[in-house]
């Protein structure tokens, strides 16, 4: 009989501090963010990275937490939704989903405000089909985009406004 | 006098909003009770046939489980819903793949999927039936005495005398598949039970009183024992109606046997395969016309594939029935319809009920009748809109204001209608990307059909704390929709108070009263107008023992508040429905005043079609309708793109592929709903005429939406290609047949 896998021990810094996680080593990330670290802010939608309500940063880069083994977030710096901002203290992007409507039954937001963050790091000014390029890969079946668009483009204006 | 401080029609940011920007919203998975367990089902691997052997496969500690099956069930094993005929673990037969047989739980997640694979239930196959046709032809008998669940006959005016005067006569049939209702967040539910404390359960769910009581059938306990509490939903769509009774039976079962909380929460293929879809559906058109394009005689026969067991099917079909005949005034109409059944899982409720595949049908079918007597689209259906003062099919007679023209006529002017429509004809010819525009004109009602809210009789409870806020007490669910904000925007509106001062409380059937379903539109026209007159109470017993003078501020009422509750000792309202008396339904007859208000609408799609792929995008897409008194425009807004975005989905690619009664896609990676670069910016217009008995003016809203959007594309991809659209979803694999037959 193959021997049964052993849990591993990584290091990674979570939203700003470090943590110390142990898991099996092709654990998916996801769950132990949210099992482990507690981070219950990022989502599972489908669990196949179609959906990305997973959707967090890893090294800047937007990941499907769903698809990344543990093992894998070993040293990474990782920011979830709750490294974002806190309810009395909303960022710029979550402030302008709040008002124009970008969130509705809220499941895909956590996922979908990551990828609204990460697009606009790299990209600060985006056109329209900028904005829909780089939030394809986050579905969201209540709100057919066009607020979620709304609320990038306003996150943008704010923040030109706050320079 | 109005009070001054109106919050009705103000874009009022969402009430749990700062909740679910920053994650903090808690959902069904994100709740950990100490010693919670989870639980997993097991289900049959066959469409039909009897259950000869449950087996436990060697190399799994068994004795670490808890294992349900039905014998273990303390009541009646059944989903109680308007029958009780779906058992809530098949115990000699199954009827449908994915038919729940055994339950397991576990504190180890991942032992549990190995155990739930090393459960071996033998099944000896009986012959099963997976197409509508071969159920009435009772190839097999699967249900009842001759498998159909429900059958309607509505009859306006003498339709046999009538083809005598139709100079045209337009036949068509038209097809809808099945549709997943795809919500973000699986179904998940988690339950402590026991005798000694009875039955708890939290869950992703609609309609906490349909829960509360399948599980008093379940348990056989008494009412007061079973408690349910919605957690925080993400999405619903319908999706959530009954299917929750099931899965909340199910945990509940579990920790019944095991003594402890236990959490099962689907994941995404489970979730599609085994739980309601939206029912497949044929329709057949005859029309009689007159040469100048009056509308003489509608025959139509309407089917819906109910799946296995009977749900919501009956009250499916009504809503399609009624809406089948659209919102014309033909004199002479006949609708026969069915629900029959199949050995598919059972399908359910989904946003529109019934009516967007009746409405694809007919809207779809009237391009055609247009067509044969040589008028346009436009001008057919507006020399059939019905008026104020004139009878729909079931012979309600429109006594509100009705200007279904004048909302054409803005749709068309917005969307560049007749601009595009001869550019378009011009500059397709040797173009191999062709481009099109279409429209459908419909109405959805509000509220349950016919007497149903007089049956309910919902109430709600609206209730002013010593601390001098507003506490607003309903079974009606936030699942995306806005009814934490609308609610708050009504009471608040009603007492001249900002939102802030308004709290929602939790739906949880140990301390809100039933509200009725979450369903039907009618959330905000019915139990919102509950909530208005109890709000309006509490104001007018603060004014009439003096504590509360006119201009008052918050601090103002909070004083009064507290003290009224000093001195009486607690200040509520529980208001229940009154069915207005001039509205009357007869079930027997299917006649009489089936809603009691309507939403009307056109909806104009701009497509092109990429011929050489048969690829279908939506360019644009106008939306204007009627809806009362919008009462906060962003949510509002957002309802109708929402259900435009699902409707271009159920239009172009969302195609459930059956196989012997299973879902063969059941992912995501191959049921394709949209993304945010397939749909287009969807404009959204909303014409208001306040509706006198709803709250502020407002009529129902949510599942307006999907009934016009699929025919409105299909509409305009027949413009744009020639092709002569019969079904959706209109798949590009469908649409290159159909190309290939108009350029043969």
């Amino acid at each position: 009989m193959p021997e049964a896998p052993r849990k591993v021990r990584v290091h990674c810094q979570i939203n700003g501090m470090p943590m110390s996680l142990e898991a099996f080593p092709m654990a998916r990330l996801l769950d132990v963010l949210r099992e482990q670290a507690g981070f219950t802010g990022t989502k599972e939608g489908c669990g196949e990275g179609e959906c990305g309500a997973c959707s967090i940063e890893m090294d800047g880069a937007l990941v499907n937490s769903c698809l990344v083994p543990l093992l894998q977030a070993d040293g990474a710096k990782i920011c979830t939704i709750e490294g974002m901002g806190q309810v009395g203290l909303l960022d710029a992007v979550q402030q302008a989903f709040l008002i124009h409507g970008g969130a509705q039954c809220g499941i895909c937001t956590p996922g979908m405000i990551m990828a609204a963050k990460n697009l606009l790091v790299r990209n600060p000014e985006p056109t329209e089909s900028e904005i829909r390029e780089g939030l394809s890969g986050n579905l969201c079946r209540c709100t057919g985009y066009t607020r979620i668009l709304a609320s990038v483009v306003a996150a943008c204006r704010g923040s030109r406004q706050g320079r | 006098m109005a009070p001054a401080n109106r919050q009705i029609g103000k874009p009022v940011p969402r009430k749990e909003g700062r909740e679910k920007v920053t994650g903090a919203a808690r959902y069904v998975d994100d709740l950990a009770f100490p010693g919670m367990i989870h639980g997993v089902t097991v289900r049959s691997s066959v469409a039909r046939g009897k259950i000869r052997e449950i087996r436990f496969a060697p190399g799994i500690p068994w004795n670490e489980f808890t294992i349900v099956a039905a014998k273990d069930i303390p009541g009646k094993n059944c989903v109680a819903l308007l029958i009780e005929d779906q058992p809530c673990l098949a115990e000699q037969f199954v009827n449908h793949p994915e038919e729940p047989v055994v339950l397991l739980a576990h504190p180890d997640k991942y032992l549990l999927e190995e155990a739930r694979r090393a459960v071996q239930i033998e099944v000896e196959p009986l012959p099963a039936i997976f197409a509508m046709e071969d159920s009435l032809a009772r190839k097999e008998i699967i249900w009842g005495e001759d498998n159909i669940f429900k059958s309607y006959l509505v009859e306006k005016g003498n339709l046999d005398a009538a083809w005598a005067a139709a100079e045209v006569v337009v036949e068509g049939e038209y097809d809808t598949g099945a549709q997943e209702q795809l919500y973000i967040e699986t179904q998940g539910m988690i339950a402590q039970a026991s005798p000694e404390t009875g039955v708890t359960v939290w869950g992703s769910l609609q309609c906490p009183y349909y829960v509360h009581k399948a599980l008093v059938r379940l348990f056989g306990l008494p009412k007061e024992t079973i408690r349910v509490v919605q957690t925080e939903t993400g999405g619903g769509f319908g999706g959530k109606e009954e299917y929750p009774s099931m899965i909340a039976g199910h945990a509940a079962l579990l920790s019944w046997k095991s003594g402890k909380p236990v959490k099962i929460v689907y994941d995404r293929a489970e979730d599609m395969a085994a739980t309601t879809k939206r029912h497949p559906s044929r329709t057949r058109h005859r029309t009689g016309v007159t040469r100048e394009g009056k509308l003489v005689a509608m025959q139509i026969d309407f089917d819906l594939d109910g799946g296995a067991y009977e749900t919501l099917s009956p009250v499916v079909l009504s809503r399609g029935t009624i809406h089948a005949a659209g919102p014309y005034g033909c004199p002479n109409v006949r609708i026969r319809s069915r629900v029959v059944a199949t050995n598919a899982p059972p399908h359910g409720a989904f946003r529109g009920f019934g009516a967007p595949q009746s409405v694809f049908a007919l809207e779809r079918h009237l391009d055609r009748v247009a067509a044969a007597v040589g008028l346009s689209p436009e001008e057919l259906r507006r020399r059939n809109f019905i008026r104020e003062g004139e009878t729909l099919a079931v012979g309600q007679v429109i006594h509100e204001k009705v200007e279904m023209s004048k909302l054409l006529d803005r749709a068309l002017e917005l969307s560049g209608y007749h601009e595009k429509r001869a550019r378009f004809q011009k500059e397709n010819s040797g173009c191999a990307v062709k481009k099109g525009i279409g429209f459908a004109s419909f109405l959805h009602g509000a509220g349950f059909t016919g007497s149903g809210e007089e049956y309910l009789g919902s109430e709600a409870l609206v209730s002013a704390t010593r601390e001098g806020k507003v506490q607003v007490l309903a079974g009606s669910t936030e699942m995306g929709q806005g009814t934490n904000t609308v609610f708050a925007q009504i009471a608040a509106d009603a007492m001249g108070l900002d939102c802030e001062e308004i709290e929602i409380l939790q739906p949880d059937t140990a301390l809100v009263p039933n509200s009725g379903p979450t369903v039907a539109s009618r959330t905000v026209m019915i139990v919102g107008k509950l909530v208005e007159t109890a709000a309006l109470n509490i104001k007018r017993s603060l004014e009439e023992k003096g504590f509360l003078k006119a201009g008052f501020d918050k601090d103002e009422f909070r004083e009064a508040s507290r003290r009224y509750i000093e001195r009486f000792g607690g200040l509520q309202s529980l208001v229940k429905y009154q069915h207005p008396a001039d509205l009357h339904w007869d079930d027997g007859t299917y006649q009489g005043d089936a809603y009691g208000a309507y939403a009307w609408a056109v909806y104009v799609a701009e497509v092109s079609v990429d011929t050489r792929t048969a690829e279908t995008r939506v360019d644009d897409f106008v939306a204007v309708q009627e809806v009362g008194k919008v009462i906060n425009p962003v949510l509002a807004g957002g309802q109708i793109e929402g259900g435009v975005a699902q409707g271009i989905g159920y239009a172009l690619y969302e195609n459930v592929v059956w196989q012997e009664g299973r879902m063969a896609n059941g992912q995501m990676t191959n049921y394709i709903m949209p993304t945010s670069m397939d749909v287009p910016a969807i404009r959204v217009y909303f014409e208001e005429m306040p509706y006198a008995r709803g709250p502020a003016g407002a009529k129902g809203i949510g599942e307006l939406p999907l009934d016009g959007t699929a025919p409105a594309i299909a509409n305009a991809i027949s413009q744009a290609t020639g092709v002569d659209v019969r079904s959706i979803p209109i798949t590009p694999e469908k649409l290159l047949e159909l190309l290939e037959n108009v350029h043969a």
